[in-house]
């Protein structure tokens, strides 16, 4: 089990709280709440230990197009960058909606 | 599957499946439309203290959405439990979510403002990484159950495709009505853990067919341990809990006829091996 702290710049603020996914096998549940300041808090806690690199890969993707001052807990079980990305951006669009 | 023996597919293609919902949207599908209010969710991070010990990730709500809502208009209890978090466990923190919940819907209707419980049970039993704290969460649960009953119909559904066992499946058991589908199993030990203590020959837990067969839906509801079975339809298992509820309380819980039971179990030869179809045979016109 490995935590992994990400900072990022962000542009507006979130204007709620929004929860997606599970720890299921090769899934992850995200949570994501307003933060106190204007930027982006990223908190992963995961099973799977060696792979800070590909999560900062997949996080600096998301924030190229995700300017909200969240703070995002991400709890995950394994799963895969793909997967990462699309529970990220289902939480981006439940913000949305 | 083939379309031209299924008549009906237009409304197999229609139908929500309840299955394939997590435990939130379950919840949310069951209680009337906008009353769902979550109780300790996610952002509460109420979650196991056990599990980042052993080195598991442990979910923010700890595996159990609580709901208040309505069913057509009254103050109804949803428990659901995450059948993809840790196989549905039950540790501390999700026995003691349901137990306390539990709990205080008795309080309220013991003052005299009833309030509907709902288990929607999808579990492997007690989460063995917390083993005592689990089971004493469990039977905290199963003492709620028995006391709330005697106010209102506790009921239980069991969708699949986890099912309930090990002490939750005593908690189904004790629900005053309990609907099931096809897909869900009830049984004590799992398949899995017959398996492993008795050997593949007494047991293999990959035959699918056969351990449907024996510990099934469509098997419990035959041999009388469930009172409905249902198809894997959302809205269906929605007004099938609010019918379950409007029956009332049952005259005699399941749970209270011990003897009916144990005669039951008395004309079974344990020499023999059984099947589910022979079960149904034996059991058929069993004294009631």
């Amino acid at each position: 089990m490995e935590t992994i702290e990400l900072d990022y710049p962000a542009r507006y603020s979130v204007p709620r709280r929004v929860h997606v996914g599970v720890v299921g096998s090769g899934d992850l549940e995200v949570l994501l709440e307003p933060s106190a300041d204007l930027r982006a808090h990223v908190l992963i806690n995961t099973s799977v230990d060696g792979f800070g690199v590909v999560w900062r890969n997949v996080l600096d993707r998301f924030f190229e197009r995700f300017e909200g001052a969240a703070t995002i807990e991400i709890n995950d079980f394994g799963a895969t960058p793909g997967t990462v990305m699309l529970r990220l951006e289902q939480a981006a669009e439940a913000l949305r909606s | 599957m083939n379309i031209a023996v299924a008549p009906d597919y237009r409304r197999f293609l229609a139908r929500s499946s309840f299955i394939e919902m997590a435990a939130r949207e379950r919840a949310r599908a069951i209680l009337d439309c906008g009353s769902f209010r979550e109780l300790l969710g996610p952002f509460d991070r109420i979650k196991s203290p056990w599990l980042p010990m052993q080195g598991i990730v442990a979910q923010a709500d700890d595996g159990v959405v609580l709901a208040r809502g309505t069913l057509d208009g009254q103050p109804a209890l949803v428990a659901a439990i995450e059948s993809a978090y840790q196989g549905g466990s039950m540790g501390e923190v999700s026995g003691a979510k349901i137990a306390g919940a539990l709990e205080l819907a008795l309080k309220d209707c013991e003052n005299g403002r009833p309030i509907l419980p709902l288990l929607l049970l999808e579990t492997g039993g007690v989460r063995l990484q917390e083993a005592n704290l689990g089971l004493a969460a469990i039977a905290e649960i199963h003492a709620a159950i028995i006391a709330l009953r005697r106010h209102v119909p506790v009921v239980g559904v069991i969708a699949g495709t986890v099912g309930c066992f090990g002490g939750m499946s005593m908690a189904a058991a004790l629900c005053s009505r309990l609907i099931v589908t096809r897909q869900a199993r009830l049984g004590m030990n799992g398949p899995e853990v017959i398996e492993q203590e008795a050997g593949i020959a007494e047991l293999d837990a990959s035959d699918r067919a056969l351990i449907w067969s024996l510990i099934g839906g469509e098997q419990r509801h035959a041999v009388g341990m469930a009172d409905q079975l249902l198809e894997d339809d959302a809205a269906a298992i929605a007004a099938a809990v609010r019918a379950a509820f409007a029956l009332g309380l049952p005259q005699l819980e399941r749970s209270a006829q011990a003897e009916r039971f144990v005669a039951r179990l008395a004309r079974i030869d344990p020499q023999l091996s059984l099947d589910g179809e022979a079960l149904r045979r034996l059991w058929h016109g069993a004294p009631t």
